[in-house]
């Protein structure tokens, strides 16, 4: 299945830009207490230019796809037992170290949630970036210190000269997000991958930030992918959505066929348990129970127990994600009368 | 009319910044809280917005007495709390609890839920004499929506919107008047943050509480919240009803924050403008003179610079705000869609 299918999903992807291809990808945490299926076949793809968000909640696999894809997944505990992840038609997988390596940065880059911890403390900021300059385009030190202060000054950082020799602990909270824009942009990836970029930022630095990032992406023409669990960021900049549960994606669409009429109950549930701004409603309808355990994951629909639609076919058979036209998908038994409804 | 369960009247807390570790020497002042003023009336929300540094949750800790006010006073029911002591502080510490935003650094993980939400019996055994705690505990359990049967499980086994709700059983254990909510829901997911706010709202209506609820998040705020107090470096800018901050803001800061907030819906994507902010919130060691926003603010003079605006209402407004140019604005962002 793998390398014959490859060449062909390639052939047709190529024209469109298709960047990053991630296939039927498995991967699990063994731990001393048992097994956990983090990732239970996820699919997705991201071309030139366009924003995927992928949606979740904590647990249902986001970040490890993430880790996934830049070869920094933990191993162990974690290991991928199955699937593929092509970059430009090239299972990564397959690659060796060094031809990972030499994909990091500067084919696919990765900007981090927590800023103060994924910069070194002990380097200053303007250090942290010329190191890339030096060592992967071979600059000397004047030239990559000229070549950061540059980057410096495309994420607006003020004064970037004089913050060149910063320590990330200098640096408020947005500002350290806009330097670690700055190194993950370095060398000019192709695909960026954000994993909840403005999480832990206050919303007006929120909405800098994603500005910010949205800027960038439109003139580099840089496929992206944000994960995020903040249904507001993804209706302001997703092109696409992919919605995860259990490891699974549970629909794809389009952002306004998925806020105007989701096709998953799951994502029903989601888009109704957000309290609204411009409305006050009485009481948000839940989201009934709990994510499940991974170590133990339900038959049938990993969402079945939750789910208000739920009948006894949905215990007995995964639902496979499947295609509903116009470019979207749903993993449910039932995903065409949610869609048909009225 | 409903009677003020808590009044605060130019509340200030400042924290000493030093230098020096054997020679200790102020060298200046954190300025947390500084100089605000507002009532809790009884069975009301009171929601307090800002963004981190305002000084909201230091508000928390004064309100709690957990933290003694630089100059100002907290008035429950008439009675500065911070003069209180002994038995007379222990029985207003029945009345003012406090939920906490990290449901798991605020659970001792050595004690079981039946001995976390029981702790409070042992300080106040009035309420609930030996024989009867037990029941109690469990009780509170299913009145949170767990299972009482958990009563000897350990937090650890519990998953995050569980442990909140165990905070909040034990908030509730002593039947307070008043509950000081500092963020109780931001760490949950949206799913299990829904089910919480339920049950804050099932909660009061079923025991008339008192919430001052402060969240970072505006639409948790406004969902929950008859009143509203704006933040913004140790000074309230704007209080009103909900309706009044949400659909009427006259402060620029209110209304670029409201406008920041990411709304749930792509087809407002265009008709959304984002008021953009330049730049961070200044050190509350040395906020600016004046209005301490004139350095982030589109509107300032400099009239800004050299008067502090009071919270007061102005022409053309029904509500408090403290802005010099204080005016109406509408907010795309929290209007319904057409």
């Amino acid at each position: 299945m793998s390398e014959q299918s490859a060449p062909g999903a390639d052939g047709s992807g190529r024209p469109s830009g298709r960047l990053l291809e991630v296939d039927d990808l498995r991967v699990e945490f063994r731990t001393r207490d048992g097994v956990a299926k983090v990732i239970n076949g996820v699919t997705y793809h991201v071309d030139a230019g366009e924003t995927l968000a992928v949606l979740g909640e904590s647990g249902s696999g986001k970040s490890v796809t993430a880790q996934t894809i830049m070869g920094i997944l933990d191993t162990p505990p974690g290991f991928v037992t199955g699937g593929q992840v092509r970059f430009h038609g090239k299972d990564m997988l397959k690659m060796s170290a060094e031809q990972r390596r030499r994909i990091r940065g500067e084919g696919i880059a990765m900007i981090f949630q927590d800023s103060l911890s994924a910069l070194n403390p002990v380097f200053t900021v303007g250090f942290q970036i010329a190191e890339q300059f030096r060592i992967r385009r071979g600059l000397s030190r004047a030239d990559a210190k000229k070549r950061a202060i540059e980057m410096l000054d495309q994420v607006k950082i003020p004064n970037a000269k004089g913050r060149f020799s910063n320590y990330p602990h200098q640096f408020s909270g947005g500002m350290r997000q806009r330097a670690m824009i700055a190194m993950s942009l370095a060398l000019d990836p192709e695909v960026l991958i954000a994993d909840e970029p403005t999480t832990a930022l206050d919303v007006t630095v929120q909405a800098q930030i994603m500005d910010l990032l949205g800027e960038l992406q439109r003139e580099r023409q840089m496929g992206m992918i944000l994960i995020t669990h903040d249904l507001g960021v993804v209706a302001d900049v997703a092109d696409r959505i992919a919605v995860m549960y259990a490891g699974r994606i549970v629909e794809e669409a389009d952002v306004y066929d998925l806020y105007g009429k989701p096709a998953h109950p799951y994502t029903l549930g989601l888009l109704n348990s957000i309290p609204r701004m411009d409305e006050k409603g009485q009481e948000l309808r839940t989201i009934k129970g709990l994510p499940p355990n991974l170590m133990n994951i339900p038959s049938g629909c990993a969402f079945n127990p939750r789910c208000p639609m739920a009948q006894p076919v949905c215990r007995e058979k995964v639902p496979p994600l499947l295609q509903l036209g116009s470019g979207r998908a749903s993993a449910c038994h039932f995903a065409e009368e949610l869609v048909n409804r009225d | 009319m409903t009677e003020n369960i808590i009044e605060v009247r130019d509340l200030v807390k400042h924290y000493p910044v030093t230098r020096g570790i054997v020679f200790k020497k102020t060298i200046g002042h954190v300025k947390a809280v500084d100089g605000v003023s507002f009532d809790l009336k009884a069975g009301e929300t009171l929601g307090v917005v800002g963004e981190s540094g305002c000084g909201k949750s230091t508000l928390a800790r004064v309100l709690m007495n957990l933290e003694k006010p630089t100059a100002g006073q907290v008035l429950y029911k008439g009675q500065d709390i911070s003069k209180l002591s002994g038995g007379a502080l222990r029985r207003l510490r029945r009345q003012i609890q406090l939920v906490m935003q990290d449901p798991y650094t605020s659970l001792n993980p050595r004690m079981t839920v039946g001995d976390l939400i029981g702790e409070p019996f042992e300080i106040h055994p009035e309420v609930a004499p030996k024989g009867s705690r037990r029941g109690k505990v469990k009780e509170l359990l299913d009145l949170v929506g767990l299972n009482p049967e958990h009563i000897n499980r350990y937090p650890h086994q519990f998953s995050g919107g569980q442990r909140q709700r165990i905070g909040i059983a034990r908030a509730l254990a002593l039947r307070p008047e008043v509950i000081v909510c500092d963020e109780p829901v931001s760490a949950l997911d949206v799913s299990i943050q829904a089910q919480v706010m339920n049950l804050l709202e099932q909660l009061q209506s079923e025991f008339g509480l008192s919430y001052v609820f402060i969240a970072h998040d505006l639409s948790v705020v406004r969902h929950l919240s008859d009143r509203v107090a704006v933040m913004y470096l140790g000074k309230m800018v704007e209080v009103g009803t909900e309706d009044e901050i949400y659909e009427r803001p006259t402060h620029p800061y209110t209304q670029a924050l409201l406008s920041a907030v990411p709304v749930p819906d792509p087809t407002l994507r265009e008709s959304k403008a984002i008021i953009r902010l330049q730049g961070d919130v200044p050190s509350p060691i040395s906020p600016p003179s004046g209005c301490r926003f004139r350095t982030r603010c589109w509107k300032a003079q400099d009239l800004c610079a050299q008067e502090v605006p009071l919270l007061q209402i102005r022409p053309g407004s029904d509500h408090p705000s403290a802005c010099h140019f204080a005016e109406k604005r509408e907010i795309v962002a929290t209007h319904p869609a057409a």
